[in-house]
């Protein structure tokens, strides 16, 4: 299949991070206006990383105001009702704000302070990093705009309402599919428009050199710390790691640590959606036709879902945070060269594994973790009982009881409930 | 060597190729080309136009709803090449679209299909090497974005790697119109001159005769994009081609003999105006003699 060929050739700019490469995958492929902002926080985040005061004062934020470490709870009525692996939590939903998001968007939010910008901007899709950056920005007094696509303010409502409370401008956006991929689109106008004293806090692994490399390096602590946890409770790693894929944040943040460990299989849950044709899913890396093919969107080389003519196709989950044309291109790479496995759930299964959850654990999954919930449910019982899965839980499904109480039925409310006050 | 700037300030008008219908844009681009327009940027309509503002977004959005896609914008190169020999063509796209293709595929009927240059929105020198070099062996000419933003070390990068003009961008910011052209514009071209003797090329927001003197002053040329974008999409069904004409004619100060090329639109006719003999010309000098200068010399661009 045509790729971006001979990228090996490709001259090497100073690159203080990484090479910003991924295998081939990654590099930086936007319109030259971005290029001072790019090459800039490259090098601030290089000497805030060498920096210790600034990875301080990040733990110190993290422990007390965001509720790190999470816990590693081991699901036992969830395991034994599969009758196989023992499956364990990672409860990323426990942090303030209710998803990892806000791992990265402080890291970020602490960048802009440290090079003195002011005004942040940021795309959200299921809300969650909208609701992380507008939460940083109330904490340091940060102009705040958020860019979100309106068919995904619908379905997130709750999430743009807390935006506004947090004092955040939602700025909805309409074009395309009005999703994550639209919304990414705006931020980046507004980011070429406003370069000079604008940050953009990235809410995923995605985008242009060194994006990808600076939010797995917010995330790593989720493996860090799962694998301190494992070593205590278990008293060896997990034989499986599960994450839902959508840009791809939460996934390399709980593969990263254990990526040397080969025996520890990776296993990513893109969107299923209702079908497998183009159009119907987010499963970038499905096999054959449907899926995605390598090309450049919004600035990195990855896989990404399109037609033969190289336009970006629609997408379709019931979970708006995974439901994107392209993926991290450290994904792309885990995938080609075999470390991670990538497979996918359908919104049935996502909905389904939501209610089993709840109903085994009391626990409410956001829909896009639901993904790897699912896809743990369905290899548990393959697995014998002395193995151990790892599933990420990467946020609560509180902002998603619309569409959890239409689709299970659950029944409903007074119509006209207009609370006291 | 059809990209040249023979009358001061160069015209070069912006396309979105297949809005409202491929017949329609090789109307239009004749209709530009016989009004005085240099060169014409053929643009590839593409499904996430980051880099564009709302007009371009909308006419992309509608090229794209009818299914028109890069084969068809080379072949309605390959018509324009054919109706006007002297005319300079730069086909000019988002990477993806030219990914799926394949780089070298791409620019090997870029070539064919009688393209004279490419601009890729989304392609940085640092990462266009490859892509230089598959240009060069087609002989056609790459062109590179310069931005207000660029600090001097990556302009002359930029310089260097870029034939048949330099794409200065004249404000920080996406592409749409605007009431004056910044002064960001006339101290990058300033900056860009430390470097190149290069023709440079200033664009985003240059929507009227004003515009383009202002710009004449300092620059090579002028790119005239989301106003003839506009143009068209308030016009009339089947009178676009001469909106544009008469707008394109409007440009430059009429004493200039080459701004009232009056040509037919009749897409069979020879070309009207390769007696004008502007268009013999090899252009700059220094397009002879390529820069030996390839992307594999970003390193010392931090
Ligand atoms: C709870 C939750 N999980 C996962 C995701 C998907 O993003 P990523 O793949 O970057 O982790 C989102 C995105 O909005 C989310 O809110």
């Amino acid at each position: 299949m045509p790729v971006l060929e001979d990228v090996g050739n490709v001259a090497e700019v100073t690159r203080s991070i990484g090479t910003g490469r991924f295998g081939a995958y990654g590099g930086r492929y936007v319109p030259e206006t971005l290029m001072a902002a790019l090459l800039e926080l490259e090098q601030s985040y290089a000497e805030a990383q060498a920096d210790p005061a600034f990875r301080e004062e990040l733990d110190g934020l993290l422990k007390h105001y965001v509720g790190r470490p999470t816990p590693l709870y081991y699901a036992k009525r969830l395991s034994e009702g599969l009758g196989g692996a023992s499956i364990w939590l990672k409860r990323e939903d426990l942090l303030h704000t209710g998803a990892h998001k806000i791992n990265n968007a402080l890291g970020q939010a602490l960048l802009a302070r440290r090079m003195g910008k002011q005004r942040i901007i940021a795309e959200t899709g299921a809300g969650q990093h909208g609701v992380a950056t507008a939460t940083v920005c109330a904490l340091f007094g940060l102009e705040c705009v958020i860019y979100m696509g309106e068919e995904d303010m619908r379905r997130q409502e709750l999430n743009v309402y807390r935006m506004r409370l947090l004092g955040a401008d939602v700025r909805g956006v309409h074009s395309g599919s009005a999703t994550l991929k639209d919304a990414i689109n705006e931020a980046m106008r507004d980011w070429v428009t406003n370069v000079r004293t604008t940050f953009y806090i990235l809410g995923s692994a995605l985008g242009s050199h060194p994006y990808p490399t600076m939010v797995r390096d917010f995330h790593r602590v989720i493996s860090i710390e799962a694998k301190r946890q494992f070593a205590e409770q278990v008293g060896r790693n997990p034989d499986v790691v599960v994450a839902c894929v959508g840009g791809g944040s939460n996934a390399i943040g709980a593969f990263y640590e254990f990526l040397p460990d080969e025996n520890v299989r990776l296993i990513g849950v893109e969107a299923g959606g209702r079908g497998g044709a183009l159009g119907e899913h987010a499963a970038r890396f499905q096999k054959g036709s449907g899926g995605g093919l390598p090309g450049v969107l919004q600035g990195t080389y990855s896989y990404v879902l399109q037609n033969d003519a190289g336009q970006v196709a629609a997408t379709h989950s019931v979970s708006a945070g995974l439901d994107y044309a392209s993926v991290g291109p450290e994904h792309a790479m885990l995938h080609d060269n075999g470390r991670a496995e990538y497979t996918s759930a359908s919104d049935d299964e996502a909905l389904n594994a939501t209610k089993v959850l709840a109903r085994t654990e009391g626990i409410l999954p956001a829909l896009e973790s639901a993904h790897a919930v699912a896809h743990a449910m369905k290899l548990a019982p393959t697995l014998g009982k002395e193995k151990n899965i790892m599933v990420n839980l990467s946020g609560r499904g509180d902002k998603d009881m619309g569409i959890i109480s239409r689709e299970l039925e659950l029944g409903g409310a007074p119509a006209e409930n207009r609370g006291t006050r | 060597m059809p990209i040249n700037f023979s009358t001061k300030p160069g015209i070069v008008v912006y396309l979105t190729a297949g809005d409202p219908s491929l017949e329609a844009t090789y109307d239009i681009a004749l209709a530009a080309i016989d009004n005085g327009a240099d060169v014409l940027e053929l643009g590839v309509p593409f499904s996430d136009p980051l880099a564009d503002g709302p007009v371009i977004q909308r006419a992309s959005e509608r090229a794209v709803g009818r299914g028109v896609r890069l084969s068809d914008v080379l072949e309605l190169s390959r018509k324009i090449r054919e109706a006007r020999p002297g005319a300079g063509i730069v086909l000019f796209s988002y990477l993806n679209p030219v990914v799926r293709t394949g780089l070298k595929e791409f620019c090997k009927a870029a070539k064919e299909h009688g393209a004279d240059g490419v601009l890729l929105t989304d392609m940085i020198v640092e990462e266009g090497a490859a892509y230089i070099q598959h240009m060069r062996e087609n002989g056609l000419q790459p062109v590179f974005l310069a931005a207000p933003t660029s600090p001097d070390a990556r302009l002359k990068v930029i310089a260097e790697n870029s034939e048949g003009f330099i794409y200065a961008i004249s404000r920080v910011g996406i592409t749409g119109t605007q009431d004056s052209v910044e002064s960001d514009a006339e101290q990058l071209v300033r900056r860009l001159r430390q470097f190149t003797q290069k023709p440079i090329a200033v664009g985003f927001g240059i929507s009227n005769a004003q515009h383009v003197a202002a710009v004449g002053q300092f620059a090579d040329a002028a790119i005239i994009g989301s106003a003839i974008v506009s143009l068209i999409e308030k016009s009339e069904p089947g009178m676009e081609a001469e909106a544009v004409g008469e707008f394109v004619r409007g440009l430059r100060p009429k004493q200039d003999s080459s701004g009232v090329r009056e040509g037919s639109h009749e897409p069979h006719e020879a070309n009207p105006h390769s007696s004008t003999g502007n268009l013999k010309g090899h252009g700059f000098s220094r397009a002879e003699k390529p820069s030996q200068t390839t992307g594999a010399s970003a390193p010392e661009v931090a």
